[in-house]
């Protein structure tokens, strides 16, 4: 014992290491104060605006306080306007984002699947893709009139492309070793795209529908901008040109509360179709 | 493997048989002739199998030992009809229309994630449109023997490793093929796992008197589990040896490795492999 001291004093210095008091309760507090945090960020933000404007350091006229946007807002619920524009804007994107999911899963499968079908369409899809949807909506009104039909399409053919990409990314990133499965099961090659392909790529697919739904709400938005006489988008271009800047803003929140509806459903649509990813456990 | 509790039996003998087509069993379940198969690397011909002779009686155990890179692997994948051979025949025995050839365990993690523990052991049944009643009666009963049957309802991200390979060891055995092929099930199992599935996979075979052809490059684990180890080498893959270790069912490992008989067989599958020096895979 002795002769281990004196060796390790002339060898060199012992450096400490102390134990950790830290159990998890650093980690716990973090959770619990991030928690807080989420709720919390908005309010304290709405907040910070409402004193801005009622200390007069911006033009109320333009920017109007959140008290004086409630009230607005309370009068265009009562009235039925707000919903009137609301539950068009809900079909429109719910029609839209429905056939061009549907279209683009189908054909994203099948140009994963069928490599001739991959070979001929790809380059074809990676050129419109890029295109703004919102670009050839003139065009899409010259096909299908000023009605209804036209903002579903824009909406279908701008959810469509993406899922298309994404769901071509997730089949043909299928692993190996399940395609082996299949075959060594002798699985058809239809029922393997159904048995193996597409719950594989699902992880992948979901990912899809939930950019699909953020960029169907900005699509529709855009074209309700330009060629619509309802809708949410509508509400806020045509309060904009009359100066009614408190519905302008009402109609601003409701899409933003349009975009968080939206995720928190697909956050129910992945737990009920991805039951057994991991995270999910939660 | 094994702690030794027994002591070793009298009349226990490994020998070395030099017919590589002779079977301890009478009729036969899988027969192959000139077996080869070439591929295009590149431009150039690759010869990863060559004239493979090879008769597997029913119910027997055969091991493939080789080292990787050997070509153990594609033969197996030929077997099992993911890839096709390119020379000589291939043919299997069938019980009745519809019985599948083969099935495989592989070596890697290859349940799906997105099927339960029953779900899974039912796909190969399911996939070949099985009768209802006959799926839920395989099913239930190989969940049982791998011990699983309170997990039938969990998904793989909640099993470990060695639970997984024994749903993929149910999922191949359920399926009823006449030939059962594992690639080096147990290798990424640690060696307590590993020495549990084994036996439970010995049990299973014993009590459903299935042909197994299992692919390994441990000497010791073929030594434990064949009726015979065939010695594999290439490329191009070729069986150089054919051992038929007689030690007494259930094998003691311990004790079995203090008889001259397996110190033979070892010499001799040692000289069946060649050189070491290169394959560092080949494990005792």
């Amino acid at each position: 014992m002795n002769d281990q001291n004196s060796k390790s004093q002339t060898v060199g210095l012992m450096v400490e290491f102390p134990p950790s008091k830290d159990i998890g309760q650093a980690e716990k507090f973090r959770r619990k104060r991030d928690r807080i945090l989420t709720v919390a960020s908005p309010l304290i933000l709405l907040l910070i605006w409402e004193i801005v404007i009622q200390l007069g350091l911006l033009d109320r006229r333009l920017f109007p306080a959140p008290s004086m946007i409630a009230g607005t807002f309370y009068e265009l619920i009562v009235s039925g306007a707000l919903w009137d524009d609301l539950s068009i804007s809900l079909l429109r994107i719910c029609v839209g984002f429905f056939f061009g999911a549907i279209a683009g899963i189908f054909v994203g499968t099948m140009m994963g699947v069928i490599p001739v079908v991959g070979a001929v369409l790809s380059p074809i899809i990676a050129s419109i893709y890029p295109i703004p949807k919102i670009a050839i909506f003139p065009l899409i009104m010259v096909l299908f009139g000023l009605g209804e039909m036209s903002k579903f399409v824009v909406v279908a053919i701008a959810v469509f492309f993406y899922m298309v990409i994404n769901t071509v990314a997730g089949v043909s990133n299928v692993e190996s070793i399940y395609k082996d499965v299949g075959r060594s099961f002798r699985v058809s090659k239809i029922r393997s795209v159904f048995k193996i392909t597409l719950p594989a790529a699902m992880p992948m697919i979901i990912a899809g529908l939930r950019v699909s739904a953020g960029v169907s709400l900005l699509v529709l938005v855009s074209a309700e901008f330009v060629g619509a006489e309802s809708g949410i988008g509508y509400l806020v271009w045509n309060s904009w040109q009359i100066f009614d800047v408190r519905s302008m803003f009402v109609g601003i929140i409701v899409i933003g509360f349009l975009g968080w509806a939206s995720f928190t459903f697909l956050d129910f649509i992945e737990r009920a179709c991805l039951p057994w990813a991991p995270k999910n456990r939660r | 493997m094994k702690p030794s509790t027994k002591g070793v039996e009298t009349g226990m003998k490994a020998h070395m048989v030099d017919a590589q087509k002779g079977t301890t069993s009478s009729r036969v379940s899988m027969e192959l002739r000139g077996l080869g198969k070439k591929f295009l690397v590149g431009s150039d011909e690759f010869q990863a199998l060559k004239s493979i002779d090879l008769d597997v009686g029913v119910g027997e155990f055969v091991c493939v030992l080789g080292a990787s890179g050997c070509g153990k692997t594609t033969l197996l994948r030929i077997l099992g009809g993911l890839e096709k051979h390119t020379e000589g025949t291939l043919r299997f025995h069938q019980e009745s229309t519809g019985q599948p050839p083969t099935s495989i365990v592989f070596q890697e993690v290859s349940i799906f994630p997105w099927l339960n523990v029953w779900e899974n052991v039912a796909f190969g049944l399911r996939a070949r449109n099985a009768p209802k009643a006959l799926i839920k009666e395989r099913v239930s009963y190989y969940i049982e023997k791998v011990g699983l049957t309170s997990f039938s309802k969990h998904f793989p991200h909640q099993l470990s490793g060695g639970m997984k390979q024994r749903v993929s060891i149910a999922r191949a055995f359920a399926n009823d093929p006449e030939v059962l092929l594992l690639d080096e099930p147990f290798s990424a199992l640690d060696e307590r796992n590993k020495a549990t599935l084994q036996d439970e996979l010995l049990r299973i075979w014993e009590e459903t008197g299935k042909t197994i052809v299992f692919v390994t490059h441990s000497i010791d684990e073929a030594i434990y589990l064949a009726d015979r180890i065939l010695v594999f080498t290439g490329p191009p893959g070729h069986i150089t040896q054919t051992h038929m270790p007689e030690f007494a069912r259930p094998r003691d490992m311990t004790a079995v490795r203090a008889t001259p008989e397996y110190e033979m067989l070892l010499k001799s599958i040692h000289v069946g492999l060649g050189p070491t020096g290169n394959d560092p895979e080949i494990i005792e």
